[in-house]
C-alpha cells in the first residue's frame, strides 16, 4: 500500500507546484503590466441607488409592484392559496412536488384531483408537472424570485417541471436589485429568477420554457 | 483563429439571406437596447461611465482583486487554479476531470472557452462535451461558429435550424421556433442528468465576497448546476469587480445593453459547492483564472479593452458588423470588440489580424453604446498604428496614401501641390495615380478648386493689413 501511494503523492505535488507555477507567473506579469501605469484610476464613491430604474425610486406598495413586473415578464401570481388551486385546476395537473415544509398548508386547498409529492426523485423529473418550493425573498423592481440552497428544498424541482410555484412573504419582497444584492448573505449558491425560462436564439422570436420552467408563479402568502 | 480574407471581401460575398437576418437581428438588438436604457434612466451615459470607471479602477489593482477573489473563494470550500494560457486550462479541466473519472460534461455559453476551445480539445480527449445554450447547441450540431457574442445563429434562419436538427435524428422536419426549442429541451434533459460535471463561465466575479455571477435567460446554466455533481468555472482574469453592490450596477447595465431586458431571467450567485441539506448541485467546485493573453494586453496602449462585459451591443450598432456579420472577423469575438480583441490575443500572430483594427469607418458608435465606455475608436486607431509599425501587409483594396501623406506634411510641397493639381484634370483617368483610379471607379473628379482658399486668404489680408 505504502509503496503504492508514493508515485501519487509525487504526481499530486508536481501538479501542485505547476498550479502554484501559473499562478506566480500571472500574478508577476499582473504586477509588472501595472507598474507602468501612472494614472491608476480610484474606486469611485456612487450612492447605493445609483442603478436604480426610473419609477422605482418612488416608495409603493412592494406587492402590487412585484405582481405589475412579474406579469410584465411573463410571470404569475397569486395572493391566495385557493386562486392558485383554480388556475392548476384549468392546467389539468395532476401530480407534482411539493416542499414537505409547505405540503401540509396546500394539500387541502387544492384538493384531492391533485397528488402532492414530497420527494423530488431524479430519475423521473419529467413526471412531475409542477413543483412548489419556497423562495427566500423577492424583488418588486424586477418581478424576480429570489431562490438559495438553504430555503428552497430543491434545485431541480424548482426548475425541471413546467411549472414552478414560489411561494414568499409579503415581508421578504424588497424594494429593488441593489438592496436584493446588499442581502445576499453567506448561501453559497442564490438564484434571482425573472420570469419564466426564455430564448430568442431562432430570428429572434421570443420561446418561453427552454430549459427551465415555461409557467413562474409566486404565490404571495403566509 | 486563422487568417483568411479580409471582412470587406467577406462581406461582399455572403449571401442575401445571412446579410439580412444579421442585419435585422443587430438592428432588434440595438432598439432593444436603446428603448430599455433611455426608459429606465434619466441619465444611461452616466451609468456607463461610472461602470468603466470601476471596471479600469478593478484592472489597475488586478493583482490585489485576484488575490483577494482566490482567498474568500477558497474560504468558501472552491478550488481555484490558475492557466496562463489555452493549452494550461484545457489541461487543468481534463485533469479535474480524470480526478473524478468523468466522461460527460454540459457547458454553459462561455466566451473563455470558446477562446480556449475547450470543447474541441475535450472531445479530443476522449470526453463529450454538450453545448446547452440552444443557439450554441446549433453550432455544435453543425460544426459551425457562433456569429455573435451573445446570439451565437444570428446568422442562420429557422429552416437552416430545422434542417440541422432534421439531420441529427432529433425529429421530422419543422421549421417552427417552439417545436425546436421543445425538441432541444427534451434532447438537453437527458445530457444534464447523465453528465458527470458542469463546465461554465462567470458573468462577474466579486473580489470581496468571492461570488461568481452566471447570467442565463434559458436556464441552462441553473440545469447544469443543479443536475451535475462537479462545477468547473473558467473564468477570464479580467472579469473581477471589487465589491458586490457594484454588481448592482454591472447586472442593470448588462441585461439592458446585451438585450434588453431589465434582468437577464436567471442570474445566479455562486460562492462555493451546494449548502449541506441541499439534495441538487455540485459537491466539488473549481475555478480556473485565464490569463491567455490578458497581461500582456494589461501592459499595452489597448488596456481599456478588458473592461468589456461582452454584451454584444457594440456589435449591434456596427454598421461594419451588420453588413459583414461576425464570421467576417475570423476570431471568437467578432464587431468592434473583435477587431480590437482578435489581434491582441493573437500574441505573436498579430500581423495576421492586423487588417482588422482596419475595417471600420471610426464612427464612433461602439464607444456610445459601450456600458463600460470603451474607447474602441481610440484602440483601432492604436492598433492599426502597431500593424504599421509591425509591417502588417496594407489592406488589398485600399491605395497607397504615401505621396498624399509626402505632400501634406510639408507647406511648400503642399503649396505646389494646390497650384499644379488642375493639372490632374487633364490626365486621363486610365494614366492617373492609383489612389485616384480607385477612387474614380465610384467618383466624378469635380473640378479643381485647390488653393482657392490660400487665394482668398491672401487677397482678404491685402486690403485689411
Amino acid at each position: 500500500m505504502a509503496r503504492r501511494r508514493v508515485p501519487q503523492v509525487d504526481g499530486g505535488t508536481k501538479a501542485q507546484a505547476a498550479v502554484t507555477d501559473a499562478r506566480q507567473r500571472i500574478l508577476d506579469r499582473v504586477k509588472a503590466a501595472l507598474a507602468a501605469v501612472a494614472d491608476k484610476r480610484p474606486l469611485p464613491d456612487y450612492p447605493a441607488d445609483i442603478a436604480l430604474s426610473r419609477g422605482a425610486e418612488v416608495p409603493g406598495d412592494a406587492v402590487a409592484r412585484f405582481r405589475e413586473r412579474l406579469h410584465a415578464v411573463g410571470g404569475r401570481s397569486f395572493t391566495d392559496a385557493a386562486a392558485l388551486a383554480a388556475w392548476l385546476g384549468e392546467q389539468r395537473v395532476t401530480r407534482g412536488y411539493c416542499d414537505p415544509a409547505l405540503a401540509d398548508w396546500l394539500a387541502p386547498t387544492l384538493g384531492a384531483a391533485v397528488a402532492l409529492e414530497t420527494t423530488f426523485v431524479r430519475e423521473r423529473i419529467d413526471d412531475y408537472q409542477f413543483g412548489i418550493t419556497r423562495a427566500r425573498a423577492a424583488v418588486a423592481e424586477t418581478g424576480s424570485l429570489v431562490l438559495d440552497d438553504m430555503t428552497t428544498a430543491t434545485r431541480l424541482a424548482a426548475l425541471a417541471p413546467w411549472i414552478h410555484i414560489a411561494v414568499v412573504t409579503p415581508d421578504r419582497i424588497v424594494p429593488d436589485v441593489a438592496a436584493a444584492i446588499a442581502a445576499l448573505g453567506d448561501d453559497p449558491n442564490i438564484i434571482f429568477c425573472t420570469g419564466p425560462s426564455k430564448t430568442a436564439d431562432v430570428e429572434g422570436i421570443l420561446i418561453e420554457g427552454v430549459h427551465g420552467p415555461g409557467e413562474q408563479v409566486a404565490l404571495i402568502g403566509a | 483563429m486563422s487568417s483568411g480574407e479580409p471582412v470587406d471581401a467577406f462581406a461582399a460575398a455572403q449571401s442575401d439571406s445571412r446579410r439580412s437576418a444579421v442585419r435585422l437581428g443587430s438592428k432588434a438588438g440595438h432598439d432593444k437596447r436603446t428603448e430599455a436604457l433611455f426608459r429606465d434612466y434619466a441619465d444611461p451615459d452616466r451609468l456607463r461611465r461610472l461602470a468603466g470607471d470601476i471596471k479600469q479602477h478593478t484592472l489597475d489593482h488586478l493583482d490585489m482583486y485576484l488575490e483577494r477573489a482566490q482567498t474568500r473563494l477558497e474560504a468558501h470550500g472552491a478550488k481555484v487554479h490558475f492557466a496562463a494560457d489555452a493549452d494550461e486550462a484545457c489541461r487543468q479541466v481534463l485533469a479535474i476531470l480524470h480526478s473524478r473519472d468523468a466522461r460527460r460534461v454540459v457547458k454553459t455559453k462561455s466566451m473563455a472557452t470558446e477562446e480556449v476551445e475547450l470543447g474541441a480539445f475535450l472531445e479530443r480527449n476522449g470526453i463529450e462535451s454538450v453545448e446547452t445554450d440552444l443557439g450554441e447547441f446549433i453550432v455544435q450540431l453543425d460544426a459551425d461558429k457562433p456569429s455573435h457574442i451573445v446570439k451565437p445563429i444570428m446568422h442562420r434562419d429557422r429552416r437552416e435550424v430545422a434542417r440541422t436538427f432534421e439531420d441529427h435524428g432529433l425529429g421530422a422536419y419543422d421549421d417552427t421556433p417552439e417545436v425546436i426549442t421543445r425538441r432541444a429541451r427534451a434532447y438537453l434533459r437527458r445530457k444534464y442528468m447523465q453528465a458527470d460535471a458542469a463546465i461554465t463561465g462567470a458573468n462577474f466575479v466579486s473580489a470581496d465576497s468571492g461570488r461568481l455571477v452566471l447570467v442565463t435567460n434559458e436556464g441552462n446554466s441553473r440545469f447544469c448546476l443543479a443536475a451535475t455533481r462537479c462545477h468547473i468555472a473558467l473564468v477570464g482574469i479580467e472579469k473581477l469587480v471589487p465589491r458586490d453592490r457594484d454588481l448592482a450596477v454591472f447586472l442593470n447595465l448588462l441585461a439592458r445593453s446585451a438585450t434588453g431586458q431589465t434582468l437577464s431571467v436567471y442570474t445566479e450567485f455562486i460562492t462555493g459547492p451546494r449548502a449541506s441539506g441541499q439534495p441538487d448541485g455540485p459537491e466539488e467546485m473549481h475555478v480556473i483564472f485565464l490569463d491567455n493573453g490578458r497581461s500582456d494586453i494589461l501592459a499595452s496602449d489597448a488596456r481599456d479593452i478588458l473592461r468589456c462585459i461582452r454584451c454584444g451591443a457594440c456589435l449591434n450598432v456596427c454598421p461594419v458588423y451588420r453588413q459583414s456579420s461576425g464570421h467576417a472577423y475570423r476570431g471568437v469575438y467578432s464587431g468592434p470588440v473583435g477587431a480590437v480583441l482578435t489581434p491582441l490575443l493573437a500574441g505573436e500572430r498579430f500581423k495576421e489580424f492586423a487588417d482588422l483594427p482596419r475595417a471600420s469607418s471610426l464612427c464612433g458608435a461602439c464607444n456610445e453604446v459601450c456600458p463600460v465606455d470603451i474607447p474602441i475608436p481610440d484602440l483601432l486607431l492604436r492598433l492599426r498604428d502597431r500593424g504599421k509599425r509591425a509591417g502588417a501587409r496594407p489592406a488589398g483594396a485600399a491605395p497607397s496614401m504615401t505621396t498624399f501623406a509626402r505632400l501634406a506634411s510639408k507647406p511648400a510641397s503642399w503649396r505646389r501641390a494646390l497650384r499644379f493639381g488642375r493639372l490632374l484634370g487633364l490626365i486621363p483617368a486610365p494614366l492617373r495615380p492609383r489612389a485616384l483610379r480607385v477612387w474614380d471607379k465610384n467618383h466624378v473628379l469635380p473640378p479643381w478648386r485647390g488653393g482657392a482658399f490660400r487665394k482668398w486668404m491672401a487677397e482678404r489680408k491685402r486690403k485689411r493689413p
